[in-house]
């Protein structure tokens, strides 16, 4: 089994007012050492036994831009962690 | 004419919109489930407001994989009307069928207020019955309306005269104050307000009604180009 961990965050282009009032809040709180704050998406995906890298590459590549992003204002990015079960 | 409203769990302007076209444009009109294929018989489809699959992911994100969707796609291709109001502005721009997306309100918060737009084109089928530069007044509710898309493609929508509709007061944050756009060919519109909700003056504007009126106008001329 592996587990694939997807990371989605706007573009630098695209307002993001949810992360500037979790940014605003904290500034309130004190914590003035904080120079930007992003609020993205993070997916856990676990893929089944028996799919070859190449092929799981394709499909988790093919999941973001299909549904999990949206290309006009989202990036996205992943990694592929290898379970117990695999080794 | 016969209107066609497409159903998504979690619409919920489809009966606003339905009164609005058997009520007061005595129009026939047909709720179509997200899971049926076929869009045939019909002259026209309206794609509701509401929260379709809770927003889950993005506005419109997950309606746009609906078993309806490539009929939805046919019948855009047609050359019919397709008209999509608030989320069914956010399913048209996910699906691909109209450019940009619409993010965040600017302010982060949910606007619900009647809001004063400009007529930016009455040249197109669904607001012929405006004048150009003309206000009209129709209700916003939404949390993501804040419409976006690259300077080419702005540029486009501009050369093109696929911007039908403009905030006054910009209350989201939208590119070019851009409530509503056209695809290219001009048939498909997708919108922030809400006409449904200003069909009778007891609801505090009735200018709704030019667009459907629009509508039904290029149906009927076509019917009789087509039948004559």
């Amino acid at each position: 089994m592996a587990l694939v961990k997807v990371y989605v965050n706007y573009k630098k282009s695209i307002l993001n007012p949810e992360a500037q009032a979790i940014q605003k809040a904290l500034g309130r709180l004190g914590y003035d050492n904080i120079d930007d704050l992003k609020l993205g998406k993070y997916f856990e995906i676990t893929v089944a036994d028996g799919i070859s890298k190449g092929d799981l590459d394709k499909e988790i590549n093919e999941i973001c831009d299909k549904m999990l992003a949206n290309y006009n204002m989202e990036n996205y990015h992943y990694e592929i962690v290898e379970t117990e079960a695999a080794q | 004419m016969k209107f066609a409203i497409l159903a998504f769990p979690g619409s919920n302007c489809e009966m606003d919109l339905y009164y609005a076209i058997q009520d007061i444009m005595k129009e026939e009109v047909e709720l179509v489930s997200y899971k049926k294929d076929s869009l045939a018989g019909f002259d026209a489809v309206l794609i509701p407001g509401g929260f379709s699959y809770g927003d889950y992911l993005r506005s419109g994100a997950i309606a746009r994989f609906s078993p309806i969707i490539p009929a939805l796609r046919e019948f855009a291709k047609s050359g019919k009307p397709v008209l999509g109001i608030c989320n069914g502005f956010q399913i048209l721009t996910e699906a691909g069928l109209l450019p940009g997306s619409l993010q965040k309100n600017v302010s982060a918060k949910f606007i619900c207020k009647p809001e004063p737009l400009v007529v930016n084109n009455a040249d197109s089928m669904f607001s012929s019955t405006f004048k150009l530069a003309q206000i009209i007044n129709l209700p916003i509710a939404h949390g993501d309306g804040n419409y976006y898309c690259d300077q080419e493609t702005l540029k486009q929508l501009i050369a093109n005269d696929q911007i039908i509709f403009k905030y006054r007061n910009n209350p989201n944050g939208s590119v070019a104050n851009i409530a509503g756009i056209t695809n290219k060919a001009g048939n498909v519109l997708g919108m922030m307000p809400h006409p449904e909700r200003a069909v009778e003056d007891i609801l505090g504007s009735s200018d709704g009604v030019g667009i459907f009126q629009s509508i039904v106008n290029y149906a009927k001329s076509r019917e009789v180009v087509a039948h004559g």
